[in-house]
């Protein structure tokens, strides 16, 4: 299970990247892809909204289910990635790679209370038993 | 406790990803749904359907005990071999499964019939013995597996693995089937392609899984199973059809035979009650996925999409959906996705046959 130390997670399988100009990068974890299995959709937030942490903010849909995306932390959307549009499965190549959209947090303490590496491990055990 | 196939430690050597399915320990995938897709499109995949159940009809009242029990007319099949796929009613003219029938030999016939429905169709085959006090055995045949290879190298792949297999099965035509010692192969599917349903002894399922494998047919699970029977037009019970619809109202009209005097279960509700909606295709318009009971806005009311999901060959998201009567193919629909309306267009199905799309004018560049 590929769970890298330099992320931030959400318990509803979302990672965060802190970025050097401040911007947080979001997208979903490699477990949760395997979950889903073959991406074939991805619905991004618009380009400007606001979100709120937990906000519903997008959608991941595979061959077999489709999958919410909440917002890990406050923030503006300052870029998506437009390339999952006609290629979703780059998220099944690399999950860390292909990220879904950028933030400007506006309380960046968020990023802090989100799960670290050992922490979303011990979920991921958790949920398979 | 799910239960297991014979072939449960070779899709664990395989590295499958297991689901219930019905109460049974089944393959979703073995890496990619998608790729075991189009490797049954384009060359050759093969399917553990161990959990499926033939059940053999045996006796001399045999064919007149099948006539009333299957909304499709078992005298269609003459020629020992041939395969016929019905509809099983109740006396309200519900589905309460669909199957497929081989006629082996005057006295002999085996229906295979779905995991999940399979108790209780034995319960109302026996039911139905008795009411018409039918001299035949119904067995189940629990210790037979099932192995289904499919595409369009399915059978070369089959008699590589199985050369002894050949003389018996290179002159079966489709929707044939043919027995050989314990062996039993139907040129039948679930596809849309070419390929053989085998039956054999649960002990001896394993060898000629790993020869077929060693043949070069790849493992594919029920992820794929399902895109291609819905790009096939065919139905999945259970959710395209159950027994609150009659097969009038999920695109099985040609599965009933209303025409002989012959009597059946539920053909007096079928001919006293006129179908209530019909089952057409759908393409989306817009990307997204069309899934199981999403809302469907037509020029004459709203309907629901039955199976909906990706399809890999057109590169597009395609459902069946029951639609109020007098809905034309061809005409634009609308689809209740999450909280939008997205376009779509009703078509007739199958979508894929053999390999090729049978959708006119569709543009994969909206995906």
């Amino acid at each position: 299970m590929s769970i890298p130390a330099n992320l931030k997670y959400t318990d509803s399988h979302e990672w965060a990247r802190p970025e050097a100009d401040g911007t947080v990068t979001v997208g979903i974890t490699h477990h949760a892809q395997d979950l889903l299995g073959d991406l074939v959709f991805v619905e991004n937030p618009a380009l400007g909204r606001k979100l709120k942490k937990g906000e519903e903010c997008g959608v991941v849909e595979s061959v077999k289910a489709a999958s919410d995306i909440y917002a890990p932390i406050s923030g503006e959307v300052v870029a998506v990635n437009g390339d999952l549009g006609t290629a979703p499965e780059k998220i099944n190549e690399g999950a860390y790679d292909a990220w879904l959209f950028r933030l400007k947090p506006s309380d960046p303490a968020e990023l802090e209370a989100l799960l670290d590496a050992a922490g979303y491990q011990k979920l991921v055990e958790a949920e398979a038993h | 406790m799910l239960k297991k196939t014979p072939l449960n430690a070779a899709h664990r050597a395989l590295n499958a990803k297991l689901m219930d399915f019905g109460g049974w320990e089944m393959p979703l995938h073995y890496g990619s749904q998608i790729e075991e897709h189009h490797r049954v499109r384009r060359e050759a995949g093969m399917f553990d359907v161990s959990h499926m159940l033939a059940v053999d009809v045996v006796g001399e009242g045999a064919r007149t005990f099948l006539r009333q029990l299957l909304a499709n007319n078992v005298d269609r099949m003459q020629i020992p071999g041939k395969a016929l796929y019905a509809c099983m009613l109740n006396d309200s003219g519900g589905v309460l499964d669909d199957l497929i029938v081989y006629f082996l030999d005057p006295r002999r016939f085996r229906l295979v019939v779905n995991a999940a429905t399979a108790d209780k169709d034995l319960g109302w085959m026996s039911s139905q013995r008795a009411r018409a006090a039918a001299a035949v055995t119904i067995t189940p045949r629990r210790e037979l597996a099932m192995i289904a290879v499919q595409g369009p190298a399915a059978r070369e792949k089959v008699w590589r693995a199985l050369p002894q297999s050949k003389p018996a099965t290179k002159a079966l035509d489709p929707f044939f089937a043919a027995e050989r010692g314990a062996l039993f192969f139907g040129r039948t599917g679930y596809t849309g392609e070419d390929g053989f349903e085998i039956m054999l002894p649960a002990a001896e399922a394993p060898v000629l899984w790993q020869a077929l494998l060693d043949a070069g047919v790849g493992p594919a699970g029920l992820g794929a199973r399902d895109t291609l029977r819905l790009e096939a037009g065919m139905n999945l019970y259970g959710q395209d059809m159950d027994e609150t619809v009659t097969p009038l109202e999920c695109g099985l009209k040609w599965t009933v035979d209303l025409e002989s005097p012959r009597d059946f279960v539920g053909k007096a509700a079928l001919l006293g009650a006129p179908p209530r909606a019909q089952m057409l295709g759908l393409v989306l318009l817009e990307r997204g996925v069309l899934r199981a009971h999403q809302e469907v806005d037509t020029r004459n009311g709203r309907g629901e999409i039955t199976s909906g999901s990706f399809s890999p060959t057109l590169d597009a998201s395609i459902a069946l959906a029951r639609l109020p009567i007098g809905v034309q193919p061809g005409e634009p629909a609308k689809v209740k996705i999450r909280d939008k309306w997205l376009p779509a267009r009703t078509v007739k199905y199958p979508f894929v046959r053999n390999g090729r799309s049978l959708v006119a004018g569709l543009s994969s560049s909206f995906r």
